[in-house]
């Protein structure tokens, strides 16, 4: 309520702002706009960012900071014999007090000290939300008012504006980083956590992968081993798969659409290939499980082979066909780069199509198919719900395409479906696993970059 | 230096006096009533021309004016090209090179190609030497290789240069080095014509001053189509000369005689800088 108010108070200055400025820079020179140093609309737009930004910045960090310092303020009036020292108890008792301020149950009998907290807390942000209403508000008329003062012929607004929307361009690109990091370091902090309990080197070199812990001491057959072998070979398995399906069809589409297609063919065929990147995961998933799985299965037993129902095989193939897109767009765009003098150079020497792709196009392209590839292998790591429906969650540790085989990330979404206590080895497992995960598709992906530029360096 | 000096060319081998044009030799190539479409644009409008065997002819005009099209058309590079069609007789040895019978990736062995901008391969200097005559099948083994390359390249004044270098890429080379070794390339699969589209467009002086000198020495053993748009170099490196303006062949003469003497008044225009 309070909030809508504010943000309708501050638009509404911004617009006022924008208007009067402008009218004001062309008043102030008589109409004859040709002698102010900035067109009228970029006062408009210095004046509406007076009485909009520093509000907006106040709003911000008074909203950051607003409900930690009511919180202290409640906290210090509180006696001491409520903290009964350890950290648990006074995360417990800030609890209990937002619960009760939003007049939610605790579900037990509330000290009456904790009710007054809890009642000053409520009243305390209803406060602080009226009083940042009307602080921001006559922050908001007195940048108007200030912005307007500055008005003149000589006032560089153009600059001024300039300025303010570099700024406003680094933030934005500064959140995207700051965000990922926020991302990166949340996962290392669980991580540790997880390594405390369970040794790295356990973790990463044992073989034998069952997450169940003995929630009760007389708890038996979930004795929790966290050897993620298992998982790595699963995942590196599944990942040769799809990389054999996906990597010939992919490249051979490739040279098809770039060197043969005609332009007909090519308008429609590249855009068709493309809508295999855009499925769902979830419906090559059931593609997987109720159809491939099967002829998988049957195809195996007509060949006299054993074949579980769930099988890497019918996983990693549909995998691969997913895949398929990434690849083939990529490198036709890559095929496509090479100079046509080079194909030239090779016709006239009297080579045909085919040797000329295979000895001088696919070499000249060969950095950026590369880097394709490794994109697309890292597409085919992170790649979670096709596994999860068609290749079960049997850790197996094996190089047989038949069985069943988990992989990592499949590992993650079940470790953490459903409720689950954040302070387990179980699920805390699921971030070490993520972590490994991070760094290995992040040197994919450098070294992927890094043989892109080296192409790029070569042809432009 | 005006341009009926620098016909006062070096005497050649095989040079007698009064036949320097050749006009005693065989036809290697011939050419009648070639047009050439793109689409629905007519790019060539009947071209008669004769392509004397060990000879330099230049073909030369304003830009667009089809002689590069010409060029392409004489070992059907034109085929890669869409919706390209090509009418008339082109024949090499008296035999019409769109025959039913011609396979064109094998006459573009025998017609080989030089183009503005020198394109090595992505490959070491031996590889792109080498790339010819081994999809030819020409060299058998090891040592034979090492031979041909060895020969193209000495042929292409190129061989005390990159003699310690050969597996470096041939895009380390300069520019005119790069130009010297797709020469190389192409006389390495032996063929009888040579086609060059502006060998010099992309060089230096001095590298072009060592190309020309290659394409006169070269004529003893191969007959070479060049276009130009420099007619100094025209003057300097080839014994006839065809003038081209709007998709037409105005005149192909004697070099001699189509700078100092021209008959239509176009080429007389062009030659002397009034337009072009």
């Amino acid at each position: 309520m309070q909030l809508t108010l504010l943000a309708l108070i501050l638009a509404l200055l911004t617009v006022i702002g924008f208007l009067v400025g402008r009218s004001r820079a062309a008043s102030s020179v008589g109409g004859r706009v040709a002698e102010l140093h900035s067109v009228p609309a970029y006062h408009g737009v210095y004046v509406a960012l007076w009485a909009g930004l520093p509000a907006l910045l106040l709003f911000v960090a008074w909203t950051a900071s607003e409900g930690w310092l009511a919180m202290q303020m409640v906290l210090s009036a509180l006696p001491e014999r409520l903290f009964t020292g350890d950290g648990q108890s006074a995360a417990l008792l800030k609890a209990d007090i937002l619960n009760l301020a939003r007049g939610i149950s605790t579900g037990r009998e509330a000290d009456p000290l904790v009710m007054e907290a809890a009642r000053r807390y409520a009243a305390l942000r209803d406060l602080a939300g009226w009083s940042l209403l009307a602080v921001c508000a006559s922050l908001a008329v007195a940048g108007l008012s200030w912005g307007r003062h500055r008005i003149g012929p000589d006032l560089r607004a153009r600059p001024a504006v300039e300025r303010v929307v570099r700024v406003a361009l680094v933030v934005c690109s500064l959140l995207a980083i700051l965000t990922t990091l926020g991302i990166v370091l949340s996962l290392l902090f669980e991580a540790l956590r997880f390594f405390t309990v369970v040794s790295p080197l356990d973790f990463l070199f044992g073989t034998h992968w069952s997450p169940q812990m003995a929630m009760r001491a007389d708890q038996v057959g979930s004795s929790g081993s966290f050897g993620a072998i298992p998982l790595f070979a699963g995942t590196l398995l599944i990942t040769v798969i799809a990389m054999a399906v996906a990597v010939p069809v992919g490249l051979m589409a490739a040279i098809y659409m770039s060197e043969y297609a005609g332009r007909g063919v090519r308008t429609w065929l590249k855009p068709a290939l493309e809508i295999l990147a855009g499925i769902p995961t979830v419906v090559y998933g059931f593609f997987a499980a109720l159809t491939m799985a099967p002829v998988v299965r049957s195809v195996g037993e007509a060949l006299g082979l054993d074949v579980s129902s769930e099988s890497a095989l019918a996983a990693g193939i549909v995998m691969g066909v997913m895949i398929i897109p990434f690849v083939s767009s990529l490198s036709d765009d890559v095929i496509n780069a090479v100079p046509q003098s080079l194909r030239d150079g090779s016709y006239g020497l009297g080579a045909t199509k085919s040797e000329t792709i295979r000895q001088v196009v696919l070499p000249a392209a060969l950095p950026g198919i590369v880097a394709a590839v490794m994109l697309a292998v890292s597409r085919a790591i992170g790649e979670t719900m096709i596994v999860t429906m068609a290749s079960g969650l049997t850790a197996n540790l094996t190089a047989n395409p038949m069985q069943a085989v988990t992989t990592v990330t499949t590992q993650i979404a079940t470790l953490l479906v459903g409720d689950q206590e954040f302070d387990s080895p179980k699920t805390l497992s699921a971030f070490g696993l993520g972590l490994v995960l991070f760094l290995v598709t992040l040197c994919l992906n450098m070294v992927a970059l890094r043989v892109v530029r080296t192409y790029r360096e070569k042809y432009d | 230096m005006s341009i009926q000096n620098q016909l006062k060319l070096r005497p050649h081998a095989d040079d007698r006096p009064g036949q320097r044009s050749g006009a005693d030799l065989p036809n290697k190539m011939t050419a009648r009533g070639v047009k050439v479409f793109y689409g629905a644009k007519q790019a060539l409008k009947g071209i008669d021309l004769d392509i004397r065997e060990n000879r330099v002819l230049a073909l030369i005009g304003p830009s667009g004016c089809g002689k590069s099209t010409f060029l392409r058309c004489l070992n059907r590079m034109n085929d890669t090209i869409e919706g390209c069609r090509v009418e008339g007789r082109i024949a090499l040895d008296g035999e019409d090179v769109y025959g039913k019978a011609v396979d064109a990736v094998q006459l573009r062995a025998r017609v080989g190609m030089v183009f503005q901008k020198p394109n090595p391969f992505p490959k070491s200097i031996y590889d792109n030497v080498g790339y010819g005559p081994r999809i030819h099948g020409l060299a058998s083994g090891r040592d034979e290789m090492d031979e041909v390359v060895q020969t193209s390249l000495k042929r292409a004044g190129l061989w005390t240069e990159v003699k310690d270098r050969l597996r470096e890429p041939g895009t380390s080379l300069s520019g005119g080095q790069q130009q010297r070794l797709c020469i190389a390339r192409a006389i390495a699969v032996s063929p009888e014509v040579i086609l060059m589209d502006e060998p010099c467009s992309a060089l230096d002086p001095i590298a072009t001053a060592h190309i020309e000198e290659l394409i006169d020495e070269l004529r003893a053993n191969y007959t070479i189509v060049i276009v130009t748009h420099n007619m100094q170099q025209a003057a300097r490196v080839s014994q006839r000369t065809a003038f081209f303006h709007l998709g037409e062949m105005v005149e192909c003469d004697d070099t001699e005689d189509i700078f100092t003497n021209p008959r239509d008044e176009r080429t007389q225009g062009y030659i002397t800088g009034r337009y072009g």
